[in-house]
């Protein structure tokens, strides 16, 4: 029977089938690889020493610090919460023996960006972590999902998860990108399309001639933005882009290994002729640079258009929705969203602090300046990205432009650290998530690429990359 | 987990979509690594302003809901990141049951973990509970009888996994459920992954 991508690595991890006479009901699936960071992990750890246990497998962890440090100095971590629970992550790898990434070492970074640098991350994998954007693993065809405390505790335990078997749909990409638009702008596309519910209960797999055509690091954007629309799984077949990207790494199999391990992930596709629940086919070609306008990762629109206008909203529920996102984003319906002033930039995240999406906000920040009044930075999202884009020069670059160069770290993404807007502020921001609150309370966030981010703190407004004149210099 | 019993009180009505779990529990509160005595935290930047005072109006902060054992939301309640502490912070905030149209699908597996009890219902019977709800009725919830009632509104049933429904009811713990049922299946899985992944089982992670 023909079979999709999901089906295929799902079939291959079970390990007792929970509901027998269903088709697709629940399954013990096996945990291949389990990355831990500082906030999810404290109860799992302490789970596991009150009940006595030990970690089933425990090179297949592999833990960091990343949510709560800071990233203007490596040195001592001033907050003493953070601090204590960054102490109490190495307290416990220690006692657990589970491989760490230190602080102040070339592996540390975001658990997204260390995964696939490090080569933990492999096709036909299952992967999860204590963390919802573990979505961005899927871009190597591997079965990757966040998981609560509890569930890193039972993974720790027993190597397994209890799991409900996902409906599928199918992404279709078609048609070519235009200049300027990324892979932010078609995950911020189809989020806009389907709804931040869309694809709940969905294994969406972006499939295509769209795809084949993406590196490896648009196709993790892709995979990351997967849980905005509540789908817990993106996957993407591997190919000869993820094999390039992976062979030589760490902890990539090396030799016969390597070449067995490939002729594997080769069989790792949808087969021609397996059915999808649902298929949604996208026109790259149709994409415009996006910005999202609201609260939610669904309220997106192409920077040509305009605030929307509640009274155009029929439904009650949707037009409360609305009205209250605007209030909290102090927002006049009807605003082109290219007069909106910012004062803040973000560049970083586990969906665009790479190298890749620091090259494209540096080659839009160089020979320019900063407006006025706009405090910008730039977090790389592993130590090893802030390295390589160190020896490419782009941190003078970036501050010769007037934007801080910063340590690596989830940062302004999630506010735990100082990096966070103060009550009313705006930010341009290349993370991933808008609600109220997200980046410190009372802030605004607005979403996008981190072309469109780097530019927008040039311009002092949200703005059309597409109409940035040329630089001053 | 505790075991979940019979519940009975208000149920506080959240008609928002969308809630997510950085409104349930905000970022910063992640820097605490215990799981017990969140409860203060829930909601708290809808229910505290930023001198610390009570926003009179948040429902949490209302008589009668001050202490509603049930929560009533709009759909997709409880979506974005994973972190558990939404659940444990309800828990501590002494709610126990929480009903929309639609849950984060990761949340609401959090929540069966810690005898939280999510029920699902349709949108239009979901509405009729917040009417009621808003109107400060008693709620019951017998979960052995997949009933939830108020007064006033006809008892309805909700649907529950059965497994779920046992393992709430008994307060199984799920670590333990796999490892007292499944080592031998876990280990034979093992030694066949290792025969035709032979590369999943040599990492020297450094
Ligand atoms: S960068 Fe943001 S979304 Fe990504 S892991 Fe860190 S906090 Fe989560």
């Amino acid at each position: 029977m023909p079979r999709t991508l999901y089906e295929k690595l799902w079939d291959s991890h079970v390990v007792a089938d929970l509901s027998p006479q269903q088709k697709g009901g629940d399954a013990l699936l096996y945990i291949d690889r389990h990355l831990v960071h500082e906030v999810s992990s404290p109860q799992a750890f302490q789970a596991l020493r009150d009940a006595g246990r030990r970690l089933r497998r425990p090179e297949t962890h592999l833990a960091v610090a990343d949510h709560a440090v800071p990233t203007r100095s490596r040195g001592t971590i001033a907050d003493p919460l953070a601090a204590a629970q960054v102490a109490e992550l190495e307290a416990n790898v220690a006692e657990f023996d589970v491989p760490y990434r230190r602080l102040d070492g070339e592996g540390q970074g975001i658990v997204h960006v260390i995964g696939p640098e490090a080569g933990f991350t492999l096709p036909g994998i299952t992967l999860v972590c204590g963390d919802s954007h573990t979505t961005t693993h899927g871009a190597f065809g591997a079965l990757a999902f966040g998981i609560g405390a509890s569930e890193c505790g039972t993974v720790m335990a027993a190597q397994c998860l209890k799991q409900k078997r996902a409906k599928t749909m199918r992404v279709e990409l078609i048609g070519t990108l235009s200049q300027h638009v990324t892979a932010k702008d078609i995950a911020l596309a189809f989020i806009a399309r389907v709804g931040a519910m869309g694809a709940a209960g969905y294994a969406v797999e972006y499939a295509g001639p769209g795809v084949a055509a993406l590196s490896m690091a648009a196709r993790m954007t892709l995979c990351n933005m997967t849980i905005e629309a509540g789908g817990r799984i993106g996957l993407i077949a591997p190919d000869e882009t993820t094999f390039a990207y992976l062979e030589g790494r760490a902890l990539v199999p090396r030799g016969e290994r390597w070449r067995q391990a490939v002729a594997y992930w080769r069989t790792l596709h949808s087969d021609g002729d397996a059915v999808f629940d649902t298929v949604v086919v996208i026109d790259l070609g149709d994409i415009a640079p996006h910005v999202s306008w609201g609260t939610s990762p669904e309220d997106c629109a192409p920077i040509t258009a305009s605030v929307p206008d509640p009274t155009t909203i029929i439904d009650a529920g949707a037009r409360r929705r609305l009205e209250k996102a605007l209030a909290y984003m102090d927002l006049a319906p009807g605003t082109p969203l290219q007069a909106i002033a910012i004062d803040r930039v973000f560049i970083g995240s586990c969906t665009n602090g790479r190298i890749e999406d620091l090259r494209a906000a540096a080659s839009v920040v160089a020979g320019r300046c900063v407006a006025d009044g706009v405090t910008a930075i730039v977090v790389p999202g592993s130590t090893a990205t802030k390295h390589q884009a160190e020896a490419e020069g782009l941190d003078v670059v970036f501050r010769a432009a007037g934007f801080e160069w910063r340590h690596a770290g989830c940062s302004m993404c999630v506010a735990m650290n100082d990096d966070r807007l103060f009550p009313g502020e705006r930010s341009a921001s290349t993370s991933n998530r808008n609600f109220e609150g997200r980046q410190g309370p009372g802030g605004r966030t607005h979403l996008m690429s981190p072309a469109m981010a780097a530019a927008a703190g040039i311009a002092g407004h949200l703005v059309d990359i597409r109409n940035l004149g040329a630089p001053v210099a | 987990m505790t075991p979940f019993g019979r519940l009975t009180g208000t149920a506080a009505p959240l008609p928002e979509e969308n809630v997510d779990t950085d409104i349930i529990f905000p970022a910063r509160f992640l820097l605490i690594t215990e799981r017990h005595g969140l409860g203060r935290y829930a909601f708290h930047d809808r229910r505290f302003a930023a001198d610390g005072s009570e926003i009179a109006t948040f429902v949490l902060n209302r008589t009668p809901w001050r202490g509603s054992p049930i929560l009533i939301a709009g759909a997709n309640f409880g979506s974005g990141s994973s972190r558990e502490q939404a659940v444990w912070t309800l828990l501590g905030h002494g709610i126990r049951c929480v009903v929309a149209s639609s849950f984060g699908e990761i949340f609401h597996g959090n929540c069966l973990r810690n005898g939280v009890l999510p029920i699902i219902l349709p949108e239009p019977i979901v509405v009729a509970l917040m009417a009621s709800a808003q109107d400060g009725r008693i709620f019951v919830v017998d979960l052995d009888a997949q009933v939830i009632a108020s007064e006033g509104l006809p008892p309805l049933s909700f649907p529950i996994d059965p497994e779920q429904r046992l393992a709430l009811l008994n307060g199984w713990d799920e670590t333990d459920l796999i490892l007292n049922a499944r080592g031998p299946d876990i280990a034979a899985f093992e030694d066949r992954q290792c025969r035709d992944q032979p590369w999943l089982y040599e990492l020297e992670v450094s």
